[in-house]
């Protein structure tokens, strides 16, 4: 019993270790990541994306896909709102107020 | 893992502007107000002569209503800055609409069309009021039938997408041809951003620094065409709430939301608001200095400004001095027979 409850931990704890949390800009009204505007961005099952909000107004984060509808609501510089992609399939975000910030993640 | 990358070049010079804007100083760099020479057109429907005259042929010809009365003309009127100085339109029967004419000067560069963004290109937006029975109540392919009778249209739709016919698709490009030459001209403004200390006023060059500070105008008019192509509620007061943009996406943010419209031209443009319900742009700058008047699903970018008398003076100045010192003169074709 008590291998079992190590094993099962071991396999949390190296999923929770493994899952990444990709930081991403809302920039110049862009989203942009490590300095370089995305547009679509490949993640795994699990993974979530932390959006930063860097320009001096509000943005919003939703997405209305089959595979996931959210709406992160509507934040000011410096606060950041995150979501996690728990499915695998693909996803289109957009803020709400500036849809011209549009980005396609796939989740393998 | 894998991602797309794009150039930041021009998105950076955007932040760079934003970013500046509100800083106490002028912008340092004005060239993002600089207006390019032409709109942009698809790759599938790069703008010819031959398409801007069939577009602009279209564009007057009343035939492309179902009373063969109305042309997109009589609401986007050349006298009346492109658009029919009514706070809301009317249309086919004397329809009144719910929203104002909006003006199709620069429409152009936008990246969203209608009030509510709800066409992506301007080929997609020209078929629309065509079809609505509140506008133009025209059946498409009694249209095409219609056309396809005049000998002059025969030609000009020859001459404009050879072989292509006439369709709803190629009548669609060719009024969004057309409509990418209904631009604004060079301002005092301009002349101003490209080094003219004395083209503007003393008073509209504070006025543009309030525009880009205590204004916070510059959050949502921005660019060289004077807007972020966003959407925002700006607290109007309706008897009848208009939903706007939530029509199109189910996001409370955009209750109530419409497009952000260019400033150039602005006082050939009146009324305003997506409802007209403002006649001056001083009515206008008194809504923005009380932060809006419906304070439920307001935009979080509206904040009270307490400007001066003095400086809702400068900021008017300025907004003048982006109207074209020679707005576009536009002659009347000769509709095809």
């Amino acid at each position: 019993m008590k291998k079992l409850i190590l094993l099962l931990s071991l396999l949390v704890i190296s999923t929770s270790v493994m899952a990444a949390e990709h930081v991403v800009l809302q920039k110049g009204k862009a989203f942009v990541e490590n300095g370089a505007v995305v547009e679509s961005l490949t993640l795994a099952v699990g993974d979530s994306i932390r959006f930063v909000n860097e320009d001096p107004y509000f943005h919003n984060i939703f997405s209305l896909s089959d595979l996931s509808t959210f709406d992160l609501g509507s934040f000011p510089q410096g606060d950041s709102r995150t979501v996690t992609f728990d499915k695998a399939g693909s996803v289109e975000i957009e803020c709400a107020i500036h849809p011209e910030m549009y980005m396609e993640v796939t989740i393998q | 893992m894998g991602k797309k990358i794009v150039s930041t070049n021009g998105l950076f010079c955007i932040a760079m502007v934003v970013m500046l804007g509100f800083s106490a100083s002028a912008v340092a760099d004005k060239s993002d107000y600089l207006m390019p020479d032409v709109a942009p057109a698809p790759k599938d429907n790069q703008t010819t002569t031959e398409r801007i005259q069939l577009g602009k042929a279209l564009f007057f010809d009343p035939r492309l209503s179902g009373s063969n009365w109305i042309s997109c003309a009589t609401c986007h009127n050349p006298a009346l800055g492109w658009s029919d100085g009514l706070a809301t339109a009317i249309g086919h029967g004397m329809h009144e609409l719910a929203r104002a004419t909006p003006t199709i000067l620069n429409t152009g560069f936008n990246k969203f069309q209608f009030w509510d963004g709800r066409a992506r290109t301007l080929e997609e937006q020209a078929v629309g009021p065509i079809q609505a029975a509140g506008e133009m109540n025209q059946n498409m392919e009694e249209l095409i039938d219609e056309l396809s009778t005049i000998d002059g249209y025969k030609v000009l739709f020859e001459a404009a997408y050879p072989g292509e016919g006439i369709s709803e698709e190629t009548i669609g490009k060719a009024l969004a041809a057309f409509q990418r030459t209904v631009v604004t001209t060079e301002s005092t403004f301009d002349l101003w951003i490209k080094g003219d200390e004395d083209a503007i006023t003393a008073s509209a060059k504070r006025g543009f620094e309030l525009f880009e500070g205590k204004g916070r105008c510059v959050i949502c008019h921005s660019g060289f065409n004077f807007t972020d192509d966003g959407f925002h509620n700006l607290g109007l007061k309706e008897e009848v709430p208009d939903m706007g943009r939530y029509n199109v996406r189910k996001v409370a943010v955009l209750r109530g939301a419409f497009k952000t419209p260019t400033l150039r031209d602005v006082t050939l443009t009146a009324p305003y608001m997506h409802n007209g319900m403002y006649a001056s742009m001083e009515e206008v700058i008194e809504h923005y200095d009380r932060g809006g008047d419906v304070k439920e699903h307001l935009s979080p970018n509206m904040a009270p400004l307490n400007l001066t008398k003095q400086e809702k003076v400068d900021l008017l100045a300025f907004m003048k001095s982006l109207d074209s010192i020679k707005p576009l003169e536009m002659t009347i074709p000769h509709l095809p027979q």
